[in-house]
This record gives structure tokens, C-alpha cells and sequence, in this order.
């Protein structure tokens, strides 16, 4: 491996690990700075996320620059986050609503039924 | 070299956003927001193991990322579901 | 007989895929024990999904997947934007109701996923008929320009791969 291929990866693993930090930091400190309790959960599902993305992405190509292998477990934690915060994300919201801690000027659903969550029979959970 | 000092302000940044959750969970105004700041502590949880395992030089480390992340995940939905059905298993 | 053994051969690719990458390793006999898993977890499960989902171009399917994520970080740097520099009393948040068009679960449930994952947007419920999504916004000074960008960008992509 040319020692400027070399640079330019251990470049793009340190943006990684860096961005990465920045962003998981931003997320957590969103959760304080925010003040509504639905504003507070953009924070985690997005900036946690890609904060995690980022250094699981720099521990992938991490051994690159040394002639290691490049290294797949970390592409499947990064698929596993990436579709379970959307469902967590959903949860959370769901029960930020049935509680009425999330603004309550909840708009109609303009189909003439009700909210699934807020509906007097729910049949998913 | 360029990398040990990513490695280290990473490590900082991942503390930092620890001791936030941690001042979080203790002033939380409501259940829900426990939840919410729990959730972020686990996926932190997860990048400070993957962290760890990168300056160990180790891959062992990312099977416990894997487990963290699918225990994470199921007792967040776990925690709602009790909230929002009164019950876990129906 | 083929149909019969795979009921979801999306997902039984799916599970081969995954199993390599849990493995990290490329040997026969991963392949072996992934083949086997492929073979058993969709008929153990196919009880509980008995649609067989269509995905009428796979391709597209790969493109909207290099879209989302190229739109995931475009969203991380906004998201991160307001929570850094925007006064708390700035943010305007709001809900906002976006009527679908779409039909079958998966393409809906698709489309949610990507919707919390995207710019300052966060599905948060659906009415009980299933013609509608609540998404709450983040900050959003026009929140109708919000519902015909996720329309256009997301949803017409989406019927174009599923209907």
C-alpha cells in the first residue's frame, strides 16, 4: 500500500472518530437544551445515531491503513441501528401521546377516523 | 499517531455525553423522558465498547456491541409497551 | 415446490447476508449453517407474514436506499444546527398530517422508517384506518412544504418500487 493511500485512510478514519464524537455529544446535549418533550426526541434517534454510524464506520476500515482486514460485523450493528431508532423513535411517541405529554394541538387525521394510539379500541399495541 | 488523538477526543466526547445522560436521568420531568435518555445511554454504551475494541486492537469486543445493541433496543420497546398497555406479554 | 420451501426469498437472501456478517468470515461453513438458518426461520415464521411483499424494482429499491442515506447525514448536520444555535424559544415545532396514498404495510411502514430517520421529521402515529401518518416536525416554519417534500421525494418513489 502507497504511504499516501495510507494517509488519506487513517484521514478518513480519524474524521470518522471525531465526527462521530461531535455528533454523540450534540445528541446528548440536545436532550437537556431542548424544551418539549416531543423536540427531545429528535436528538437521540438522529445525532446518537450517526454519532455510533461514524465510529463503527472508523472501526471498519480501522485496520486498513496497517494491512489488516476489512472488518463486516460493524456494517450489521450500523443496519440494526439504523432500523430499530425509527421503531423506538415511534414507541416513544406513541406513548409521549396516550400520556398527553406531547403538544397537545394535535391536528385531525382527515380520514374521519381517530389517532390509533388515541382510539377507544386499539388493536396493535 | 493522527489516530490516537481521534481516538482520545472521541473517548472525551462519549464521557461528556455519559455525564449529561446521567445529570439528565436524574432531573427528568417525566417517565417518558427517562426512557428517551436510557436509550441514548445504551447506543453510547455501544460506541464506547466499539471504541474500547478499536484501541484494544480486538474484534472480540464487537460481539458485546451486537448484544448491547439488541438488548437495547427490545427494553426500550419493553419500557413503552408497558406504559402505553399497562403490560409487557399479552 | 420452490415456492413452497422459501415463502419470502427476499428475506431468506436477507438472512444469508446477515448471518456472513455476524460470522466475519468467509467459510464454507458459514455457508452452510447461513443456508440452513434461510431455510428454517422463514417457514417457522411465515404464520405471521403470509403476504409475500412485491417489490417490483429492486433496483429503484437499491437507488432509494443510497437517497435515504445520503439525506440521513444531510438531516444529522440540520438536526445538529438547531440544537446547537437555534434559541429555545426559536424552534418552531409542529405536527403535521400526511395523507397516504400508499397500500401495502411494508412500502408504509418503509416510509415511516424513513421519514424519523430524514430531515428534522419524526412519524409519530397513524390513525386508526391506516390513510394517514402524524409526523411531527422538528423545526418547521412551513409545514406544508415539509408534507409535499416527503410526498414527492419519498412516498411517489416508493409506489413506483411496491405498486
Amino acid at each position: 500500500m502507497s504511504p499516501l493511500l495510507q494517509t488519506a485512510l487513517e484521514l478518513i478514519v480519524a474524521a470518522g472518530l471525531v465526527g462521530g464524537g461531535f455528533f454523540a455529544l450534540v445528541g446528548s446535549w440536545g436532550l437537556i437544551r431542548l424544551p418539549r418533550p416531543m423536540q427531545r426526541l429528535h436528538a437521540p434517534t438522529k445525532a446518537t445515531t450517526i454519532g455510533v454510524g461514524a465510529a463503527l464506520l472508523a472501526s471498519s476500515i480501522g485496520d486498513l491503513p496497517f494491512g489488516g482486514p476489512l472488518s463486516m460485523q460493524e456494517w450489521l450493528i450500523t443496519l440494526f441501528l439504523l432500523l430499530t431508532a425509527p421503531v423506538s423513535a415511534l414507541f416513544l411517541a406513541k406513548t409521549l401521546i396516550l400520556r398527553g405529554e406531547a403538544d397537545p394541538n394535535i391536528p385531525e387525521t382527515g380520514t374521519g377516523q381517530p389517532w390509533a394510539t388515541l382510539a377507544d379500541e386499539r388493536k396493535d399495541p | 499517531m493522527i489516530l490516537a488523538y481521534a481516538l482520545t477526543f472521541m473517548f472525551i466526547c462519549i464521557a461528556l455525553a455519559f455525564a449529561l445522560n446521567l445529570w439528565r436521568l436524574f432531573t427528568a420531568p417525566t417517565v417518558t423522558d427517562r426512557i428517551v435518555t436510557l436509550d441514548t445511554m445504551t447506543i453510547n454504551a455501544i460506541a464506547l465498547v466499539v471504541l474500547y475494541g478499536i484501541r484494544a486492537e480486538s474484534g472480540l469486543y464487537l460481539e458485546a456491541a451486537v448484544l448491547l445493541a439488541l438488548t437495547g433496543f427490545v427494553g426500550t420497546v419493553a419500557y413503552c409497551k408497558y406504559l402505553l398497555r399497562g403490560s409487557i406479554i399479552e | 415446490m420452490l415456492k413452497r420451501l422459501y415463502p419470502h426469498p427476499y428475506l431468506s437472501l436477507t438472512l444469508v447476508a446477515l448471518w456472513f456478517l455476524l460470522v466475519n468470515d468467509w467459510k464454507l461453513g458459514s455457508l452452510v449453517m447461513a443456508v440452513i438458518l434461510a431455510t428454517i426461520l422463514p417457514l417457522v415464521t411465515s404464520a405471521w407474514w403470509p403476504d409475500r411483499p412485491r417489490i417490483r424494482h429492486p433496483l429503484r429499491l437499491a437507488s432509494y436506499t443510497a437517497l435515504v442515506f445520503w439525506d440521513i447525514i444531510v438531516a444529522n448536520f440540520q438536526v445538529a444546527y438547531v440544537i446547537l444555535f437555534v434559541p429555545r424559544d426559536k424552534i418552531r415545532s409542529c405536527w403535521i398530517t400526511v395523507p397516504l396514498d400508499l397500500d401495502s404495510p411494508e412500502a408504509i411502514s418503509l416510509l415511516a422508517g424513513t421519514i424519523t430517520m430524514t430531515p428534522g421529521t419524526l412519524s409519530s402515529d397513524m390513525s386508526a384506518c391506516g390513510r394517514a401518518l402524524l409526523i411531527h416536525a422538528l423545526n418547521a416554519p412551513h409545514p406544508d412544504t415539509v408534507r409535499d417534500q416527503i410526498k414527492s421525494r419519498y412516498e411517489a418513489r416508493l409506489k413506483r418500487i411496491f405498486e
